[in-house]
């Protein structure tokens, strides 16, 4: 393993549990020193950004509603939403909160396509950042019967009697424990301990109703379990749960490499009986793995955007919505449409031939309205550097310099270009 | 996006390495072979159609005079009159009309009760298990990798048009190729002159970071040898919901994605590409909730470009050469749930259609009383199936590829 220097540490970090540093934040970062960074990095505060884009008020419109006015009014509280939470991804002085909620969104992943109202995917992405820096389990009792997680995984209908394994499954697959770690029979249990829950939607709620659920007892992995609170109970308790927790933050936040043993002992002893995701994340943040130089994450294309979005000092929603919502897309990441219950891939699969066109027609369209002052100002011949220095980016490969080197007086092409840039890519 | 899939099986069956050499390998390339080293008129050639999502098997063969399928799904069951009969008590979903005409023909073969033992009921680890071949413990590679491997390790003997390359076409040494579908208009000036540039290869970056170089430098090649509109195929080009593994109920599958990917490979046979085995997918069949709807609209999606793309190749001497083989990774269990929906089943069809199909049925219908635990038990293996297209259709012996001992089915004429 070769570590990577101090200030490249700082760097990683502002990238991996930030979102990209601001304008001067590396420095103070570096400056203060890299367990400092950390500790006020996952310290809760004051945040003057995420209260300055408040969330928005959504109504209860269908998307597939029959009158063009409320299928109008649905589409746009849709793209409303996407452009929000770019909007405070972009803004938060504290983006800790918003990268863990993110990656919830990632690790409970819920779409729109099918649960088709703006408000209930809302109001499971504030739930997740109520809990996302909590106590797992907190936030498992509440993904469980989430108005929106209920409709994306059909428990809305899963009765007594007549049970719809398709939540059971996920959580136990995806959510808590992993695949091989439970029986087809402890799925057909777990589903029937889910049984009659139904959405509100309305009111974004979710309740009980008697009448439809099966009130056991349930046997799930030896143990004895009534209903959704002591299903995931009984889940999250199972020593295999936070190794898979660990696993996925680990993969996300560190390293495509798994976590050596005595690096996964120490996130499981850090997240504890308190299942705490601050906990675990900054002993990710500690592990030595993460200063290795070979611990290079691809970024994936919202958080690549975010950080471009941070360094340009420009909201999204200031940016052209077509080219916005069209380059999402393009990029194959729409905020609140995940492809499918098992989130969005890792890694080289966001390294396409046609993402990489896409990637520099969205960088046109940020240059078009972000502040790029810090290359304008600088001579023609500091710019490239410059332009490294603006994107956070720890410098340029000879190649990407030799590229960028002719843009020098087009300074708006040149940062346009180098967002483009391999290096752009990836969180190294 | 539609990757995600993909990308879990890469990494559960330890392939992820391999798939990477296959960015190397371009439009271009394959332009080049097919110009010096077209394939000879009259070779067979294997298109794998990949369905995500879990299909359901009996709604799609229906056993609609089957009381007890009536009884365990009323709701959800297609009546007698609904189906299109095609003998021993059997009908066609009614989306699939274009299938119902190649059936009559004499080019359809359905193989019935196809699973593995024990079957997985993970939308990721089945469809592992069917990619890689290996029911028993994971593989690292693919069963069409194998083949490439010990069969001149030619990438370009296997085309995805997927966005990312399926694991089924990843071999120890040797990947197929995943070849980009989409229009891609490059910008002009000093910005694309320095794009351009930016996709070189540098000797001191990381391996992802050199990675995406590769993809820029491919994204040229491609559109300096086949023009901007590659891929922008009649039907709605666009990769976007290519395979989406739990789509339709979750997040539809784009209309024309499968048709599209299909318009391209008639393409490539037609010219002569040096592809032996082509993959095509589509998603969005994990219908848990309201299935009957979403079903037929997927099921007449695929038998809209199922039926055209093999109408299209029997009119040509390349084209009659061509062997479809489509497959699910599972098929739902018998009874509907309270949704108007199935669960996560086992056995379900396999279709296998093209002019040298000998048409009708192979394999055992599942009974519908005797049952595993509420599942269908399997009759056929899926690797019997693989056995006969690779011994049929690729004319290689599957052994290296499938392990000793395997039967080849009557499905495709000598």
């Amino acid at each position: 393993m070769t570590p990577i220097g101090e200030r490249d540490a700082v760097r990683r970090l502002l990238q991996r549990l930030g979102l990209g540093a601001r304008r001067g934040e590396l420095d103070a970062a570096a400056a203060a020193g890299f367990d400092a960074t950390l500790d006020s990095l996952t310290t809760p505060g004051p945040d003057q950004g995420a209260a300055a884009t408040p969330v928005p008020t959504l109504s209860p419109v269908d998307r597939k509603a029959q009158d063009p006015a409320s299928a109008q009014t649905a589409q746009a509280e849709r793209a409303q939403l996407v452009m929000w939470w770019l909007d405070r991804m972009a803004a938060a002085d504290r983006p800790f909160p918003e990268r863990v909620t993110w990656f919830w969104h990632g690790h409970f992943a819920t779409s729109i396509q099918k649960v088709r109202f703006a408000s209930l995917m809302a109001v499971q992405n504030a739930t997740q950042r109520r809990l996302g820096t909590g106590d797992f389990r907190a936030l498992a009792q509440a993904m469980v019967v989430d108005p929106a997680m209920l409709v994306w995984l059909d428990g809305g209908g899963n009765r007594v009697g007549k049970p719809n394994e398709n939540l059971a499954r996920e959580f136990m697959e995806l959510f808590t424990l992993g695949v091989d770690h439970y029986t087809e029979t402890d799925v057909r249990s777990a589903a029937r301990a889910l049984t009659g829950w139904a959405v509100n939607v309305p009111t974004a709620t979710t309740s009980l109703v008697p009448r439809r659920h099966d009130p056991g007892p349930e046997t799930v992995l030896g143990r004895s379990v009534t209903d959704a609170p002591s299903l995931v109970d009984q889940l999250v308790s199972l020593p295999v749960s936070p190794q898979f927790i660990a696993g996925r933050v680990w993969t996300r936040f560190v390293s495509d490499t798994p976590p050596d043993q005595a690096t996964l002992a120490a996130l499981v002893n850090a997240y504890g009986s308190g299942h705490d995701i601050t906990a675990l994340l900054r002993a990710a943040a500690r592990a030595p793995a993460f200063r290795d130089s070979a611990s290079v994450l691809v970024r994936e294309p919202v958080l690549w955007l975010v950080s471009a979005l941070r360094a340009l000092n420009l909201p999204a929603s200031k940016v052209t919505p077509a080219a916005l919502a069209g380059g999402l897309t393009g990029l194959g990441q729409v905020p609140f449409a995940p492809p499918n219950v098992g989130g969005w891939p890792a890694g080289t699969p966001w390294l396409t031939t046609a993402s990489a066109l896409a990637r520099l027609n969205v960088a046109r369209s940020l240059v078009a309205v972000g502040d790029f002052s810090p290359v304008a100002d600088a001579t023609a011949a500091e710019r490239v550097d410059a332009t490294a220095a603006l994107l956070g980016l720890p410098g340029f490969t000879e190649r990407t310099t030799a590229a960028l080197a002719p843009l020098a007086r087009m300074p708006s092409q040149l940062v346009a270009a180098a967002l483009a840039s391999p290096e752009s890519c990836v969180s190294a | 996006m539609n990757t995600l899939t993909r990308r879990r099986f890469l990494l559960a069956s330890g392939a992820a390495t391999v798939a990477a050499a296959a960015v190397g390998v371009g439009w271009k390339d394959l332009a080049d072979r097919t110009r010096t080293e077209p394939l000879p008129v009259g070779t067979r050639v294997l298109v794998v159609v990949t369905l995500y999502g879990g299909n359901d098997g009996l709604n799609t063969v229906v056993p609609a005079g089957d009381p007890v399928y009536q009884s365990a799904r009323p709701d959800l069951a297609y009546g007698q009159h609904e189906v299109l009969d095609i003998g021993e008590g059997l009908g066609l979903n009614p989306g699939l009309a274009g299938l119902k005409q190649q059936w009559d023909n004499g080019t359809l073969a359905i193989v019935r009760g196809v699973s593995y033992p024990k079957p997985d009921h993970s939308h990721f680890r089945s469809m592992d298990i069917w990619q890689t071949a290996s029911p028993d413990h994971p593989a690292g590679t693919g069963w069409i990798g194998r083949w490439l491997d010990a069969n001149g390790r030619d990438p370009l003997n296997a085309v995805s048009l997927e966005p990312v390359l399926p694991p089924l076409l990843a071999g120890a040494t040797t990947a197929g190729a995943a070849l980009p579908l989409r229009g891609l208009a490059l910008p002009g000036g000093p910005i694309g002159t320095a794009f351009t540039a930016l996709g070189q290869a540098d000797d001191g970056e990381s391996a992802l970071q050199a990675y995406a170089a590769r993809s820029i430098d491919d994204l040229h090649r491609t559109v300096a040898t086949f023009g901007e509109d590659v891929g922008v195929a009649q039907g709605g080009a666009a990769a976007r919901g290519v395979g989406l593994a739990k789509g339709g109920q979750k997040g539809r599958a784009q209309a024309g994605a499968l048709a599209a990917q299909l318009d391209v490979v008639a393409r490539c046979v037609e010219a002569g590409a040096p592809a032996r085995v082509y993959s095509v997918s589509l998603g969005g069949f994990d219908t848990h909730a309201d299935e009957r709807s979403t079903q037929q609209r997927l099921l007449t999606e695929v038998d809209q470009a199922v039926s055209g793309f093999l109408t299209r190749m029997a009119s040509s001497d390349r084209g009659r050469g061509v062997v479809l083989m489509a497959y699910s990774e599972f098929g739902r269990r018998v009874v509907a749930n309270a949704n108007e929906g199935t669960d996560h089943g086992t056995a379900g069809p396999v279709f296998v259609a093209g002019a040298p199909v000998r048409g009708g049925f192979v394999g055992a219908q599942p009974s519908l009383t005797d049952l595993d635990d509420g599942d269908l038990k399997p009759t056929t293996d899926f690797r019997d199936v693989y056995a006969t297209m690779l011994a049929d259709v690729l004319g290689a012996d599957p052994a290296p590829v499938l392990g000793a001992g395997r039967s080849t089915l009557p499905l495709v004429s000598a």
